[in-house]
């Protein structure tokens, strides 16, 4: 029994794998393009997409999970929703205790280190980039968010252990608070971005109303990494060590201080496999350069972000149980 | 039986032992495919079987290391039974043992907003039972002091408070009465009785055998895992005493 949901889970995985590698290789791939006829065919294309993953997402829980866990999962989370925002006030509050600025790091924060960046970048690089605090501002934004949100959450069940050798209580908490509560870290980062889009008097664009998709994605797309880091962690302390290297190599990898162009052409098939990239580019099209979308640039990110969202929470599931023997 | 609000069929409980040896992913990893990865069993429950009735108040009995803190445990629903099942119908308590589910770091009024959320309690109906709590475990002074300035008896205040304001359908007690003074014990024994007066269900673990037979209305001894007797708790308290079961 044991060995065979290991083995459903390889498959899993590798499937999903090559899927995207045929993905890639046979068929046009184009991030961006198309620009919007008018305001009702872009709020068309918005609801029609929140729709398609509405129902991807539901299509895909009632697929991979058993009766008795949805239940878990949906009838539970009535019952724990007080915790769940309770949680994620407290994983706010505890990030800025005991500081003299508190919450306003959250907004300086991003805006320091693009003021950093800005300043090594422009010097020694001199990438031909426009608005190049932007184009900083918007890669680290969507990338911080990821890395902070799946660091969080791989320690989230670890540091809970005083709670779940206590009290029952739904696992997936753990880590989804911490997800949220960098949500709304990213919120101030949002605000500290139409700051300095302001500041330098960039073009606005009518796809700014589009932010919201790429977040989601992002958000779905981080919860399952996230969860599936919060459990094999329980179990192997060293992945947070390996985990801390591959973000730094996920960092460099993705376009976010250098132009997507200065790439060689061999290479700039590789990068496609980043789902990073992909988010990036999706954010960057619709919030600084006024493109919509293609079909195929939102059918990728949904594709990245249920493939970790389905992993992820299979392995928890699979898992939970024994996380209490462990912690 | 149809009325149980606890039935526990056939549980077994294993441990692998010597897994807190520090395991590292290399080592998991030449471990697996050597096929040398065996562990020490251990059983801590062996198919227990018991069925509990609302308004039951049960005391466990049995030497350390028995298996009662486990059973507690399989009830509270924080371990999943190896073998068997165990139903739970309705709420159960957020009360384990000593600082059951507190976070040390936090103040008492946070753990308390805490505690009741993860009984599925919103901080609105929380704001009216937070000054009965408080009242109740009398610690009005400490109400910002983070908890891990606190001493166990405040704790076990604290959470035995917690636990019965809260209104839990079933509640369990794992040997917190007695950390508390005499006096705090009066009004724990008050409060038990005006919680069982309206249908709570309560399992306790206790040493303290004059405890158990004044407030259960049924003992279960349990050793090496194993569920030996169960009965009225006079009897059976009796025989405990004198060591009929176990050595």
């Amino acid at each position: 029994m044991e060995k065979s949901k290991k083995y459903f889970a390889g498959v899993l995985l590798l499937v999903t794998g090559m899927l995207f590698i045929i993905f890639w290789h046979y068929l046009p791939v184009e991030v961006g393009g198309q620009r919007p006829g008018n305001i009702y065919m872009l709020i068309f294309y918005n609801a029609f997409i929140a729709f398609t993953v509405a129902a991807l997402f539901t299509a895909f829980l009632i697929a991979v999970s058993k009766r008795a866990y949805i239940a878990e999962h949906f009838a539970g989370f009535k019952r724990f929703r007080h915790l769940l925002l309770l949680m994620i006030k407290r994983d706010f509050v505890t990030r800025y205790r005991r500081s003299v600025l508190g919450v306003l790091w959250s907004l300086l924060n991003p805006l320091l280190t693009m003021l950093v960046l800005t300043m090594v970048f422009s010097t020694v690089f001199e990438f031909d980039i426009e608005y190049f605090p932007l184009y900083l501002l918007s890669g680290q934004l969507i990338f911080n968010f990821f890395s902070e949100s799946t660091t969080l959450a791989m320690s989230s069940i670890i540091n809970g252990a005083s709670t779940i050798k206590k009290v029952y209580v739904p696992k997936y908490l753990f880590p989804t608070s911490r997800v949220l509560s960098s949500l709304v870290n990213l919120g101030f980062s949002l605000l500290a971005f139409m700051i300095v889009f302001f500041i330098l008097r960039a073009p606005s664009h009518i796809t700014m109303l589009l932010i919201p998709l790429p977040i989601i994605y992002i958000v779905v797309f981080s919860m399952g990494v996230g969860m599936f880091l919060s459990a094999m962690a329980v179990f192997f302390r060293d992945v947070s060590y390996i985990y801390g290297i591959l973000t730094t190599l996920l960092m460099f990898m993705t376009p976010i201080f250098w132009p997507v162009a200065i790439l060689p052409a061999r290479v700039y098939h590789l990068i496609h496999l980043n789902p990073m990239f992909h988010f990036v580019t999706y954010f960057r099209d619709v919030a600084l350069y006024g493109n919509v979308p293609g079909l195929w640039a939102n059918i990728i990110c949904i594709g990245f972000a249920l493939a970790a969202l389905g992993v992820g929470v299979y392995v928890k599931m699979a898992q939970q149980d024994k996380y209490i023997l462990y912690l | 039986m149809e009325n149980a609000v606890i039935s526990i069929k056939n549980a077994s409980m294993m441990f692998n032992l010597s897994r807190d040896k520090v395991m590292g992913l290399k080592e998991y990893a030449v471990k697996a495919i050597k096929r040398q990865l065996h562990f020490d069993e251990f059983w801590a429950l062996r198919d227990v079987n018991i069925e509990i009735k609302k308004g039951e108040v049960i005391g466990v009995l049995g030497l350390n290391g028995s298996g009662k803190s486990t059973l507690l445990k399989l009830v509270a629903g924080v371990f999943k039974p190896t073998k068997g099942s165990v139903t739970v119908r309705g709420a159960v308590s957020p009360l384990l043992e000593l600082g059951a589910g507190f976070d040390p770091e936090f103040s008492a009024r946070e753990n308390v907003y805490m505690n009741g959320a993860m009984f599925g309690h919103s901080p609105a109906h929380m704001n009216t039972l937070y000054k009965d709590i408080m009242d109740f475990a009398e610690l009005w002074e400490f109400e910002n002091v983070p908890m891990k300035n606190f001493s166990s008896g405040m704790f076990a205040r604290l959470g035995f408070a917690v636990a019965t304001q809260v209104e839990p359908d079933i509640l369990i007690v794992d040997e917190i009465l007695g950390v508390g003074d005499h006096l705090f014990m009066k009004k724990c024994e008050k409060r038990m009785s005006d919680l069982l007066s309206h249908g709570t269900t309560v399992l306790m673990v206790s040493h303290t055998i004059a405890t158990i037979k004044s407030m259960c209305t049924r003992a279960i001894v349990l050793d090496k895992g194993k569920v030996i007797r169960t009965g009225r708790p006079e009897y059976v308290c009796r025989d405990y005493e004198t060591g009929a079961y176990i050595g």
